[in-house]
């Protein structure tokens, strides 16, 4: 299989991301967009590029039907997708192959069974990695799920099997507790959801959000070390480094090793993540999901390891084996992501979508903006707020930082408000610096001074 | 008798229910009162509520459900 013309199913930063991999490659590009991104800088980077709807992403990104026929109708023989929108939808996957296309990713298989939580959480147990205590698979009798709340400990959490994206979720503190709320939480899935099944699962406090990147040609799998993305708000990381720099060599054999035995029991294919939540008073890590996707804070694990990332799962997508061993993958450095978003940090995150004025980025040595922005863009209201991704890289993390500071203050975006001040802010901060920061730490930082301190 | 326009306050998506398989917050000929929601802006992500700023009755909605808008745009006439 050879690969001579690649759509891109996405738009924004990553889009461009893989035009200038598939450029690297020899491969002609073509840049799908919605009205609302005519101008954009992937449409003007592309060797072609095809309207495919009105701005909703619903009727344009999220279009499979509209997206195959612009493959059929400009000779694409391959589709990338990206993250977010159909990166990891398997029906869209199969489809791509039923059009005789390559999807660059996992099966829709691999993608079906490693997004139904349960079924994932089954194949990592399966395979030998810890998931977090809680029941196996449903409970539709809450009497019975007394002894298994008593045995996992509390706080634990209640959790509808088929809500999702933190729908239907207790959590309760105690015994009592649970045999008051039990029952609730299960009249309450079955009216809001139709099934009245819930499962337990311990509640982590105190954790770090730690996951290790892997590659697989879908024989064999490696990993490319882990990355810390514990600065988060409202469940989006917004800060994240690799290598992790406060767990112990065994951890991170550990966790690697684990992931890697993932991505072979399912005969992964592709670039994935695997995470975890590292508990920190215990040292123990608990397999949460994977992602069957290239993520947004790829770069960071490319910067420490040299590898470029889409490269490699583009070539793979074409039937070559991985490049790699194991023992090829080595750590040098520490690398820093922070994500710039059209959101205004003073004013509770608001979004910032508007027309950019003059723009500095920041240069020298070790510095990596990716985005899409240039002077003179519009950013429309109808995507994620990412207009780019500064990534910094140094021998050590003490150096990164120092690095970051001075990045953020070479850089300025006119015209609209971004999260660079939130940036700036916790360059200053002394937990930022050591480092001693779980999941939770920046919500609590946020909410005692975001006003004294984002300026 | 008079006449009120509210006016998207955000650029984005214009809906006018909660969710795909509520009902509308509001349909013509309905009393709205200050401070009513009656619509939602999708913004990169997030959803604005659209509120009345008087106590009326609704003339009609001058935009579709799921239709992009502009701040400033013309979204629902109110009789008051």
């Amino acid at each position: 299989m050879k690969i001579n013309k690649l759509l891109i199913a996405n738009r924004g930063e990553i889009a461009v991301r893989i035009i200038r991999a598939a450029q690297e490659l020899g491969i002609r590009t073509v840049q799908v967009y919605s009205s609302a991104d005519c101008d954009s800088l992937p449409v003007q980077l592309a060797d072609e590029s095809i309207e495919i709807g009105p701005p909703q992403a619903i009727k344009s990104y999220l279009n499979a039907d509209s997206i195959l026929a612009a493959a059929a109708k400009t000779g694409a023989d391959a589709i990338h997708p990206g993250y977010g929108f159909l990166a990891e939808n398997p029906d869209f996957a199969d489809a791509v192959e039923a059009a005789g296309m390559i999807f660059v990713g996992p099966s829709g298989d691999t993608i079906r069974r490693m997004g139904d939580k349960a079924s994932a959480r089954e194949t990592a147990k399966a395979a030998g990695v810890a998931t977090v205590p809680g029941s196996a698979g449903s409970l539709d009798k809450p009497d019975e799920a007394v002894s298994l709340a008593e045995e996992i400990g509390f706080p634990l959490m209640i959790k509808a099997s088929a809500g999702g994206g933190g729908r239907g979720i207790r959590i309760v503190s105690s015994i009592e507790e649970f045999v008051h709320q039990a029952p609730q939480a299960s009249a309450e899935a079955r009216s809001a959801f139709g099934d009245g099944g819930i499962y337990l699962e311990k509640v982590i406090e105190q954790a770090r959000h730690i996951e290790v990147q892997i590659l697989g040609d879908g024989k064999r799998a490696i990993h490319c070390f882990e990355r810390e993305c514990s600065l988060q708000r409202r469940r989006q990381k917004v800060w994240e480094e690799a290598p992790a720099s406060t767990i112990s060599q065994k951890t991170r054999d550990e966790l690697c090793t684990a992931a890697v035995k993932l991505a072979v029991a399912v005969g992964y294919r592709g670039a994935g993540t695997v995470e975890f939540l590292y508990e920190i008073p215990t040292g123990k890590f608990y397999f949460i999901e994977m992602n069957t996707r290239i993520q947004v804070e790829h770069p960071v694990t490319e910067q420490i390891t040299g590898i470029d990332l889409l490269r490699e799962m583009i070539l793979i997508s074409a039937g070559k084996p991985l490049s790699l061993e194991q023992d090829d993958v080595v750590v040098r450095g520490h690398a820093i992501e922070v994500r710039l978003n059209a959101e205004d940090p003073a004013n509770g995150f608001i979004p910032f979508p508007g027309t950019l004025g003059n723009i500095t980025l920041p240069g020298g040595p070790g510095i990596r903006f990716d985005t899409m922005i240039y002077p003179g863009y519009c950013i429309p209201p109808f995507y994620d707020s990412l207009l780019g991704k500064l990534v910094i890289w140094d021998e050590d993390r003490t150096s990164a930082m120092r690095r970051l500071r001075r990045a953020l203050d070479e850089l300025t975006i006119e015209g609209v408000k971004t999260t660079a001040p939130l940036f700036r802010a916790l360059c200053r901060n002394k937990d930022v610096q050591a480092s001693a920061y779980d999941t939770r730490w920046l919500e609590r930082w946020l909410s005692t001074n975001a006003a004294s301190q984002i300026v | 008798m008079g006449k009120t326009v509210i006016e998207a306050n955000v650029p984005g998506v214009f809906y006018r229910r909660p969710s795909p398989d509520e009902p509308p917050y509001k349909s013509e000929g309905d009393t709205v009162e200050q401070g009513d929601i009656v619509g939602l802006i999708e913004v990169m992500k997030n959803y604005i509520e659209l509120r009345s700023e008087v106590s009326g009755t609704v003339i009609k909605y001058l935009v579709e459900h799921e239709d992009p808008v502009n701040p400033g745009q013309a979204i629902v006439e109110i009789e008051t």
